[in-house]
């Protein structure tokens, strides 16, 4: 694990000038990310935030071969990149190493890019799947989505006087990968930069195929101020909304357990899309969030202990 | 000159992938054109072939891997048919403007409404507009030369552009004929090694491949593209040439049969065009001045060509395998008619619709359409332009 300082005076493969906005967890996710690369990299990226800011013709904030090609197939792109590399590898025509990361955010990942996902687990391609996840479609302008929290208001799940906002529960997309047996799969957080790099490392080191899901709060979305975008990450980490954990050639392990467990209120109050569950009519909502949360902090204690 | 051998249109297309051994194929079953994914990956079993054989979950990810592949600097070959080809059409799009040189075996189907496995030419219609180059073949021989110089016209520097070499599901595709096929050295000659332009596996040059384009951009980047047709239909044809050198088959953008003295044609697509052969041959024993034209090249379409080609005769029949629902006429006729615009001479053009989701069509049908043309010239009377041939009641 690299100190902040040797990360700091790594060139960067994704540059300043981009127009994500201000506060925006994935350009912090990816950069993260990329300053955990030391081969070359070739990156992918579903439609979505991250690619319409960062790739608007006739300029690219991509300082390594970038490839947008949909909203739903990245995972399945990037496979034929991979699968290129290695025929090409193996019939000498390339000489060079070459790591491959497909990032989507959460609608091309849990929804619409599930399919392409989970085929490329099944097919062992190498190569890393990261899911920046804001909890919703953020780039068509904050509509829910299957990762999005019961509860959470969003275009297509507002509140009104017949609606206390999502009225499902989210998917949990990190226990499907791991259902699919690859190498490597985890959970990070911005807010823990050395865990998520450490992952990062760790996934592209693995012989097969890897993932990581990654928290990316979102101020529009979310509706918070955005200075205080990793303030609202490590409470999702601290309350264990989002626990920090990987499953390493299926090893269970709890990367980081938060001092003192915070009631999951204490990260809804801080962002309004969660600001009418304060109200007396929807506190069963929050308490069932908790209970939620509850049960699936103690599953998950219990893996990685046992 | 190669040797003999009986194939089935599959096989014919396994063997110009095996002979052609690409970098990469990504594809998903579908009938009919699962025996090609088969023969495939037994030929990679047995080693025959060193390609990386991407297995897929969906036809999306078919084309998409092919994307990433051919991006990456790869030769990449898919195989496809129907719905399978719909489920690539967003994909598609993005392969052609991304100018990647890929090849596709598209064995044509029935798209449905009611499931229908069987031929017609729906499936290749609705990609018509997708940017791809689109060779029809008329059998098992065409099927196999065609993919041969597909990899040519597609990698070509002037064309960078995918191609589907399109052939008739059932008829072609399951049928065994005759055909002479090339030595595998001969082939690999001919095709000669893939140049990679802009491949995403470089760490001299990065590339950002899709970007966000744009009203400031976009529709230049549309009209550039619309630039490399015309250029196409001449590399089309210089393969052709070079290709007949080499197996004793010359191929162009189309092919005339007896056409510089018909005054009745017909103007077809695929397999029927073996068929309507055989008409012609009958109604000239018979004193008819009958021809026909089949159509090789679909897309970049040959209008000049065509409307020069088609300048004598008095009446016009356009076969189409597909209908337009809601449009004037089968695809065929619509790009025929307006090919014929601009000549000088204006002769009767007919439509007819034949052979949807298989419906055999068989030379007594043919020899009835060219009678209807007999007709209309002898009367000038023209009593419906679109019509239906081999449909019931």
């Amino acid at each position: 694990m690299p100190t902040l300082k040797e990360l700091s005076r790594k060139p960067e493969l994704f540059s300043p000038g981009h127009r994500l906005c201000a506060g925006c967890g994935a350009s912090i996710v990816v950069r993260q990310i990329l300053l955990a690369t030391d081969t070359p990299v070739v990156v992918g990226s579903a439609t979505g935030c991250l690619e319409v800011a960062t790739t608007i013709f006739p300029h690219t904030a991509w300082r390594c071969s970038f490839i947008h090609c949909a909203f739903e197939n990245v995972a399945a792109t990037i496979s034929g990149v991979e699968s290129a590399y290695r025929v090409l590898k193996r019939r000498g025509r390339i000489q060079k190493d070459f790591r491959f990361i497909a990032f989507g955010g959460d609608g091309g990942t849990y929804d619409i890019g599930l399919q392409a996902l989970s085929g490329v687990c099944e097919r062992g391609h190498r190569m890393l799947y990261i899911c920046y996840d804001n909890q919703a479609y953020m780039n068509t302008g904050i509509q829910r989505s299957g990762a999005t929290p019961c509860g959470a208001w969003t275009t297509t799940s507002p509140v009104g006087k017949a609606s206390a906002g999502k009225r499902q529960r989210r998917k949990d997309l990190t226990a499907i990968i791991i259902a699919h047996n690859i190498p490597y799969v985890a959970q990070a957080s911005p807010s823990r930069w050395n865990d998520l790099v450490t992952k990062t490392q760790k996934a592209l080191q693995a012989d097969g195929p890897s993932f990581i899901n990654v928290l990316s709060p979102c101020p529009r979305g979310w509706r918070y101020e955005s200075s205080e975008t990793i303030r609202l990450a490590q409470l999702a980490v601290d309350t264990c909304f989002w626990p920090l954990y990987e499953v390493n050639h299926g090893k269970w392990r709890l990367t980081y357990r938060p001092k003192e467990k915070m009631p999951v209120a204490e990260w809804l109050k801080e962002q309004g899309r969660f600001k009418h569950l304060f109200r007396e009519e929807n506190k069963w909502v929050i308490e069932q969030l908790q209970a939620d949360v509850d049960r699936q902090w103690e599953t998950l204690l219990a893996r990685c202990e046992g | 000159m190669g040797k003999v051998v009986a194939l089935e249109g599959n096989q014919a297309a396994a063997l110009a992938m095996r002979q052609i051994n690409p970098d990469v194929v990504a594809a998903y079953p579908i009938t009919p054109q699962t025996e090609v994914v088969q023969e495939f990956s037994q030929f990679v079993a047995d080693g025959l072939v060193d390609t990386e054989l991407i297995a897929v979950e969906s036809e999306h990810s078919a084309m998409s891997a092919c994307i990433g592949a051919s991006a990456s600097g790869a030769r990449v070959m898919t195989a496809t048919s129907a719905n399978g080809m719909a489920l690539m059409w967003e994909v598609l799009y993005i392969a052609a403007s991304a100018r990647l040189p890929i090849v596709m075996a598209l064995v044509n189907r029935a798209l449905p409404g009611n499931i229908n496995i069987h031929c017609d030419h729906s499936d290749s219609m609705g990609a018509r507009d997708s940017g791809w180059l689109q060779l029809f073949s008329e059998n098992s021989q065409e099927v196999y030369d065609n993919l041969i110089q597909a990899v040519r016209i597609a990698e070509h520097l002037d064309v960078r552009l995918p191609v589907m070499v399109c052939y008739d599901g059932f008829i072609i595709s399951h049928a065994v004929e005759c055909l002479e096929v090339l030595e595998d050295d001969i082939v690999r000659n001919f095709i000669g090694e893939l140049e990679p332009v802009n491949p995403l596996l470089d760490t001299d040059r990065f590339i950002t491949y899709g970007p966000l384009d744009l009203y400031d951009f976009y529709f230049e980047h549309k009209r550039q593209q619309m630039e490399v047709y015309p250029t196409a239909k001449q590399v089309i044809v210089g393969i052709g040439k070079e290709f007949g050198s080499l197996a004793g088959r010359e191929y162009g953008l189309y092919e005339g049969y007896l056409l510089d003295d018909a005054e009745l044609a017909i103007v077809t697509l695929g397999s029927s065009a073996g068929t309507a052969k055989e008409a012609v041959d009958h109604l000239r024993s018979d004193g008819l001045p009958v021809g026909m034209l089949k159509l090789r090249c679909f897309r970049p379409f040959p209008n000049t060509e065509i409307a020069q080609v088609l300048s004598r005769p008095k009446a016009i029949a356009v076969l189409d395998r597909s209908v337009s629902f809601g449009g004037f006429g089968g695809p065929l006729f619509t790009e025929i008619r307006s090919a014929m615009f601009e000549n000088e001479t204006s002769p009767h053009l007919l439509n007819y619709i034949y052979g949807l989701g298989g419906r055999d069509i068989d030379v007594e049908d043919i020899e009835g359409v060219y009678k209807d043309l007999q007709r209309v010239v002898d009367t000038g009377n023209v009593e419906r332009i679109i019509n239906y041939v081999g449909l019931r009641g």
